[in-house]
C-alpha cells in the first residue's frame, strides 16, 4: 500500500538548513497498522507530513499502490490519504461549526448527498445528529478529536496517518479514542501509520513498528517483541524501561540518554 | 516525624463568574511531611488549582477558602503579603508544566538563578553567582559554565526544565511543588528530572506536592497519592498500594492505560458515574 | 471546569439562543451573534457608541424630514446672516444666511457617505494584500508588503492631498484618496494575523483535502482576520472623518455649496471671534461622530478580540 524508501527530508537552505529526516525506509501493507515511535526531534512527524505533501521529500522514494506520488499532490491523492493530527485544540477551525468542518471536503471533491454524508460521518464517530451544528468551543477534547476522525474518514481515504493522536487528551479519553479508531479499521479495513511517543499506545494499535531517532530509524520491530521486552537496540529498550515508568533501582548515566 | 510541613483542611477555591459560581476545588484535606505527595486527575480535576492555591497563586476572579491551611506552622490564610512573598520561592516553590514559559527568555538562564537567590537570601554577587553554578551541576547539568551564560531560547526542553528546577531550588526550600513538571518533556528525559527531584526529597529532606494526569508516573515516583476528580479528593493510599484502589474511578484510571504487560482489546473505558462528583 | 455552576436556567428564546445544541446553521450563528451582543452590552460606552452611529444613519436617511431649511438655499442676506443660535435657528446662521443645523443634519449624509466608501474599498484591498502576502509568502509576500510600505512611509493627510491635487478637488475624489492611503494598515495587520494561522493544524487539514488557495485564503484565513480587522476599520472611522474634514477645510475635498462638516469648519474660521457658532456647530458633530465611532470601536473590540483588550 505504502512504500518508503531512503526518505530525506530537509528544511530551509544554507547555514540554516536542518535535515529532520535523514533516513527512513519501512513498507506498510494494505490492512495494516503500523507504528512509527520516538522522541521529539526523531524526525516521526515529518516522515508523516512528508507523505502527505505538508513537509518536501528532499530525497529517497514515497510510493502509494506502486506509484510514486507527485508534487503537489492530486485531489486523487488526498481521497487515498488522510490525516489525523495531534491537537483537536488546533485542528478544528474555531469559527467553523461541526457542519462547516465536515461538509468543506465533500464540496472540494465534488461529493453530492452531503448531508446523509455528514449525518452517517457523524454516527460513525459515535456522535448524534446534536452535534452537527456546534462550534469547537462547545465540543470537549475527545469530542474535537472525533469529529477530526469523521472529517479525515469523509471522503473514504484507504489510509490515515494518525500524528499523535491521543496524546492531548486525558487517559479514560485516550482508551475511547484508541477503541474507536480500532473498531474503524476493522469496519472500513483502513490501513494506519501511527505516531507516537508512547509505546504502549502504539503496542496497542500497531503490528509492526518502527523506532527512530535524530531522523534515522534505529530498528524496526513488532511489538510482541516489544511486550516481551526484547530489543536488539540498546535505545529502544531504554524506551521501554522508561515507558513503565519511574524507577529508583536503576539510575542510567545521564549523559547517555539526554541529547 | 512529629509535625506536618503543610496542613491544608477543607481547601475550597471558588471562582464568581458573571454566569455564576464555579467551584474548582471542594473541600480538599491533606497532610504533608517531607514526604513525595501526588495529586493525580484528569484535566478539570482540580489538580493544578489545589496546588496553585497553597502558594496563593490562584487567578484573580478565585476565591480561597480553607478550615485550615498553614505551612510549618504559618497560616498561609491570613498571612500578610510580605510573608507570602518570602515564604513563595523561598520556603515553598514551584516548578510549572513548561519551561518555555515560566523562564524569563531575556535574561539568562545564570542571571535568573541568581536574582531568584539574591530574592530571598542576603548573598554577594560571587557568593550567588557560585551557589547558582553550584545548582546547575546539581541538577545534572552538563558543562554549568556554558548554561550559564545561555539564554532560555538557547537550550532544549530538558535543559530548560533542568534550569528551571534549579531555579526553584536555589533557595533550598522545605516544600516543591511540581505541576506536571515532565509533561513538555520526552519520557527518557523525564526520568532524569524525576530523577533529580527525587534526589533533592531524599538527601535534603523536602516535601514534595508532585501533581499529574500520569497515575503510571506518580504511583511510581511517589509515596502517597491523592487522586482527585470533579473538585474532590476520591481516593488517597498508598502508591505500592495502587493496584488495591477501592474507588471505581481509581480503578477505571487504571484499567484504561493500554499497557506493555497486556494486550487488551478494546480497552476498558470509564463509566463516569455521577455520584462521584456529588 | 467541574462542580455545580448555580446558574439559574433562561428559558424562552434565550434558551434557544444559548442552546448547546444547536438545531440548525442559524440558530448556531444567532447563538454566537446573541453572546457577542451580551457582552458588547456589557460596556455602557460602547452601546453609547452605538447608539451615536445608528443617530447617524437614521439622521442621515430622515435628513429632509429633520432640516427645517435647505441646506444651500440662504435667506434674506441682509436680516439673517451670521444670526446667534435662536429659536428659529437652533445652530444660528452663516454668512450666506443659511441655517446651520439643517447644513449639519445633511452634512451627515456627506459624512455617511464618505465613511461608508471608504470602509468598502480599504478594507477589502487591506485584508486581500495582506492575506496574500502572509499566506503565500516567498516573493509576493516582499513585493505586496513593500508596495505596503511606500505607501506607510507618507503621512496620511499628506498622500490624500497630493492624490486630491492630481485627481482634483471634489467629494469623490476625496474618498477615492483616502481610500487609497487607509488600506497599508490593514493590510499589516492582515498579514501579521495570517503569518499566526497560515502554519496552524486546521490549515494544513484543509491542506490535506485538496482544497486550492484562494479557497483556504478566503474560506479559512479571511474570516479569522475579519474581526480584528472591523475592529481596526471601526477606530480609524474617527481619523477618516477627520481626514475628509481635513481636505474639506483645505477646499480640496467638498466644494461649496455642499454642506461638509469641515468646509464648513473653513468658512466659520473667518469668524471665529465674533460669531463662534458658525465654526463650532459643525466641529461638535465632527467631534461626536468621532467619539461615537471610537467608543464603539472599543467595544467591538471587547468583543471580537479579546486579546487585544487585555
Amino acid at each position: 500500500m505504502l512504500d518508503i524508501q531512503n526518505l530525506q527530508v530537509i528544511f530551509g537552505t544554507g547555514r540554516l538548513q536542518v535535515q529532520a529526516v535523514k533516513n527512513a525506509s519501512f513498507h506498510v501493507e494494505a490492512g495494516e497498522s503500523y507504528g512509527l515511535v520516538g522522541e521529539s526531534g526523531s524526525g516521526k512527524s515529518t516522515v508523516l507530513r512528508a507523505i502527505c505533501g505538508l513537509a518536501p521529500i528532499s530525497g529517497g522514494h514515497v510510493r502509494v499502490d506502486g506509484k510514486e506520488v507527485t508534487t503537489p499532490r492530486g485531489k486523487a491523492f488526498y481521497r487515498t490519504i488522510q490525516m489525523v493530527f495531534q491537537d483537536p485544540y488546533a485542528s478544528l477551525h474555531p469559527r467553523h461549526t461541526v457542519d462547516r468542518t465536515l461538509s468543506e471536503p465533500l464540496a472540494i471533491h465534488g461529493v453530492k448527498d452531503a448531508e446523509t454524508r455528514i449525518l452517517q460521518a457523524l454516527r460513525e464517530v459515535g456522535l448524534g445528529p446534536s452535534f452537527r451544528f456546534r462550534y469547537p468551543h462547545q465540543l470537549s477534547g475527545g469530542q474535537r478529536q472525533r469529529i477530526a476522525i469523521a472529517r479525515a474518514l469523509i471522503l473514504r481515504p484507504k489510509v490515515l496517518l494518525l500524528d499523535e493522536p491521543t496524546s492531548a487528551l486525558d487517559a479514560s479519553v485516550q482508551a475511547e479514542v484508541l477503541n474507536l479508531l480500532e473498531d474503524l479499521r476493522h469496519k472500513m479495513g483502513l490501513t494506519y501509520i501511527l505516531v507516537s511517543h508512547d509505546l504502549a499506545v502504539v503496542a496497542h494499535l500497531c503490528q509492526r513498528l518502527l523506532v527512530m531517532r535524530n531522523g534515522e530509524s534505529i530498528e524496526e520491530t513488532t511489538s510482541a517483541a516489544l511486550r516481551s521486552g526484547q530489543a536488539s537496540n540498546s535505545y529502544t529498550q531504554s524506551l521501554i524501561e522508561a515507558s513503565q515508568g519511574f524507577s529508583r533501582d536503576a539510575p542510567q548515566p545521564a549523559s547517555s540518554l539526554a541529547t | 516525624m512529629t509535625k506536618p510541613l503543610l496542613e491544608v483542611e477543607d481547601l475550597r477555591v471558588r471562582f464568581h463568574l458573571r454566569t455564576g459560581t464555579v467551584e474548582a476545588v471542594r473541600g480538599v484535606s491533606f497532610q504533608l511531611g517531607r514526604e513525595r505527595l501526588g495529586i493525580v486527575g484528569e484535566s478539570g480535576s482540580g489538580k493544578s488549582q489545589t496546588g496553585r492555591a497553597i502558594l496563593g497563586l490562584t487567578p484573580p476572579p478565585g476565591e480561597v477558602l480553607a478550615k485550615r491551611l498553614t505551612f510549618d506552622g504559618i497560616d498561609l490564610l491570613t498571612a500578610s503579603k510580605r510573608t507570602l512573598r518570602t515564604l513563595r520561592g523561598g520556603r515553598i516553590s514551584m516548578v510549572m508544566q513548561d519551561p518555555k514559559y515560566s523562564l524569563n527568555p531575556v535574561m539568562t538562564i545564570g542571571e535568573q538563578i541568581i536574582e531568584a537567590y539574591q530574592a530571598h537570601v542576603k548573598a554577594s554577587r560571587a557568593e550567588a553567582h557560585d551557589r547558582a553554578l553550584a545548582m546547575l551541576e546539581a541538577v545534572k547539568m552538563r558543562d554549568p559554565g556554558r548554561v550559564f551564560a545561555l539564554y532560555p531560547h538557547e537550550v532544549s526542553g530538558g535543559m530548560g526544565q533542568r534550569a528551571m528546577i534549579a531555579m526553584m531550588l536555589v533557595t533550598e526550600p522545605d516544600l516543591l511543588i511540581a505541576d506536571e513538571p515532565t509533561s513538555a518533556l520526552d519520557v527518557t528525559v523525564s526520568m532524569e528530572i524525576l530523577r533529580i527531584l527525587d534526589e533533592f526529597v531524599s538527601e535534603r529532606g523536602m516535601g514534595l506536592i508532585f501533581i499529574s494526569h500520569d497515575l503510571k508516573l506518580v504511583s511510581s515516583f511517589c509515596n502517597r497519592v491523592l487522586v482527585m476528580y470533579a473538585g474532590r479528593v476520591v481516593e488517597e493510599l498508598e502508591a505500592k498500594h495502587l493496584r488495591e484502589a477501592k474507588h471505581p474511578y481509581t480503578q477505571g484510571l487504571m484499567r484504561c492505560l493500554p499497557t506493555l504487560a497486556d494486550d487488551v482489546h478494546p480497552l476498558p473505558t470509564l463509566n463516569r458515574d455521577p455520584s462521584w462528583a456529588l | 471546569m467541574a462542580g455545580a455552576p448555580s446558574l439559574s436556567q433562561p428559558s424562552g428564546w434565550r434558551a434557544w439562543l444559548l442552546s448547546p445544541e444547536p438545531g440548525s446553521r442559524w440558530q448556531a450563528r444567532l447563538g454566537r451573534f446573541y453572546l457577542g451582543w451580551r457582552s458588547f452590552t456589557r460596556n455602557p460606552l460602547a452601546v453609547m457608541g452605538l447608539g451615536v452611529v445608528v443617530l447617524l444613519i437614521l439622521v442621515a436617511i430622515f435628513a429632509d424630514f429633520i432640516a427645517p431649511y435647505s441646506p444651500v438655499i440662504g435667506g434674506d442676506l441682509r436680516t439673517q446672516r451670521l444670526l446667534p443660535p435662536s429659536e428659529t435657528y437652533w445652530f444660528g446662521t452663516d454668512d450666506q444666511a443659511r441655517d446651520i443645523f439643517s447644513r449639519v443634519i445633511y452634512g451627515s449624509r456627506i459624512t455617511l457617505w464618505v465613511i461608508v466608501l471608504v470602509a468598502l474599498i480599504a478594507t477589502p484591498i487591506g485584508l486581500l494584500v495582506g492575506t496574500v502576502a502572509g499566506y503565500l509568502g516567498g516573493w509576493v509576500d516582499t513585493v505586496l508588503m513593500r508596495i505596503t510600505d511606500i505607501f506607510l512611509a507618507f503621512p496620511r493627510l499628506i498622500l490624500a492631498l497630493a492624490f486630491v491635487a492630481a485627481l482634483g478637488p471634489g467629494i469623490e475624489n476625496a474618498v477615492i484618496a483616502i481610500a487609497i492611503t487607509s488600506w497599508p494598515p490593514y493590510a499589516r495587520i492582515a498579514r501579521a494575523e495570517t503569518l499566526t494561522i497560515r502554519n496552524s493544524d486546521f490549515i494544513a487539514a484543509v491542506k490535506l483535502q485538496g482544497a486550492s488557495t484562494p479557497r483556504i485564503i478566503l474560506g479559512h484565513v479571511v474570516p479569522l482576520c475579519l474581526s480584528s480587522l472591523i475592529v481596526r476599520v471601526t477606530l480609524d472611522m474617527a481619523g477618516i472623518i477627520l481626514t475628509a474634514a481635513g481636505l474639506g477645510f483645505l477646499g480640496l475635498g467638498a466644494q461649496p455649496p455642499m454642506p461638509e462638516w469641515g468646509a464648513m469648519v473653513a468658512t466659520g474660521r473667518n469668524y471665529l471671534i465674533d460669531q463662534w457658532w458658525v465654526a463650532a456647530m459643525p466641529g461638535l458633530a465632527i467631534f461626536v461622530v468621532s467619539l461615537g465611532f471610537n467608543l464603539l470601536g472599543d467595544g467591538l473590540r471587547d468583543v471580537l478580540d479579546p486579546k487585544a483588550a487585555k
